[in-house]
């Protein structure tokens, strides 16, 4: 897993980098000061931390042995994961509903890629989380397969850890 | 290393710290991207000032992450080197296209 996150960094690294390249180059609007609605965006960011902490509280648990814990912050986590993905889903319609697309400008064409590829991302990590849910609650996960659940917490982790840099580079830097 | 490696995928809740530990990282988090947005609202300042304000916080919320949530402080060198490794060379890489294309007022 790590090894694959030393390759997302290229990934994410090479999205970001190009966002960053046509900053301030898009020959027309709408552009960032139009469209950005930082409270919202905030909530989010705020949203994905916590599910950070919900998330390493679910391997905190069952390295304890209490799987029932662990199943609880597991489904805490992905139900965060989608608040957030929700936010990202709406603040896109509400971007397009104000003339941002992803064939708009420049500024729309890499925002949405990034953001896209993100919110990709978030979902996978959904989708994982209740997996790993569903065969807890027909297996069973035990302390000897605690190893399952922190391998999933590193890509969780991984993709909050994006997410602050992309709210940072993104959001809040001035243009 | 071989011994290192050895120990790949064995469970280990030793070196976890306690979920209060986790909680006060998470709390953390959560001034440091208060003060992140507050930054964002301040008008009188020059904008390369809250810029690097700005990245300074958003390292030190990637790096909390990263050690604490991903216990990457309790993990072996290899791993530490993996991820290490590969963010070095995507921000090396990176900061040398943005350079060269004139991105970063300081390095024209």
């Amino acid at each position: 897993m790590w090894a694959f996150l030393g390759s997302e960094c290229l990934f994410f690294g090479a999205l970001i980098s190009t966002y960053l390249l046509y900053r301030g180059r898009s020959a027309e609007g709408p552009l960032p000061s139009d469209v950005y609605d930082i409270p919202f965006t905030s909530v989010s960011s705020f949203v994905l931390l916590m599910s950070s902490l919900a998330m390493v509280l679910a391997v905190a648990a069952i390295y304890r042995g209490d799987e029932r814990r662990m199943r609880i912050w597991l489904t805490t986590t992905a139900l965060l994961g989608m608040v957030f993905v929700g936010g990202q889903v709406f603040e896109f319609t509400e971007f397009v509903r104000q003339g941002l697309k992803l064939d708009t400008n420049l500024f729309g064409s890499s925002f949405f890629v990034l953001t896209g590829f993100h919110g990709a991302h978030v979902t996978a990590g959904v989708l994982w989380l209740l997996s790993l849910v569903g065969y807890s609650l027909r297996r069973g996960i035990g302390p000897e397969k605690a190893i399952a659940v922190d391998v999933a917490g590193l890509y969780w982790h991984f993709v909050d850890v994006v997410w602050i840099v992309i709210f940072t580079v993104v959001y809040l830097v001035p243009q | 290393m071989t011994m290192q490696l050895e120990h790949i995928g064995e469970s280990d809740s030793s070196h976890h710290p306690a979920p209060s530990a986790y909680v006060g990282v998470a709390a953390i988090l959560a001034i440091v991207t208060a003060a992140e947005i507050g930054l964002y609202y301040v008008s009188n300042v020059d904008a390369w000032l809250i810029t690097v304000s700005l990245l300074v916080l958003m390292a030190i919320k990637f790096f909390l992450v990263a050690m604490w949530f991903m216990h990457l402080r309790f993990e072996t060198q290899v791993f530490r080197r993996l991820f290490y490794g590969g963010l070095a060379l995507a921000v090396a890489a990176y900061a040398v296209v943005l350079g060269a294309s004139h991105v970063f007022p300081f390095w024209a």
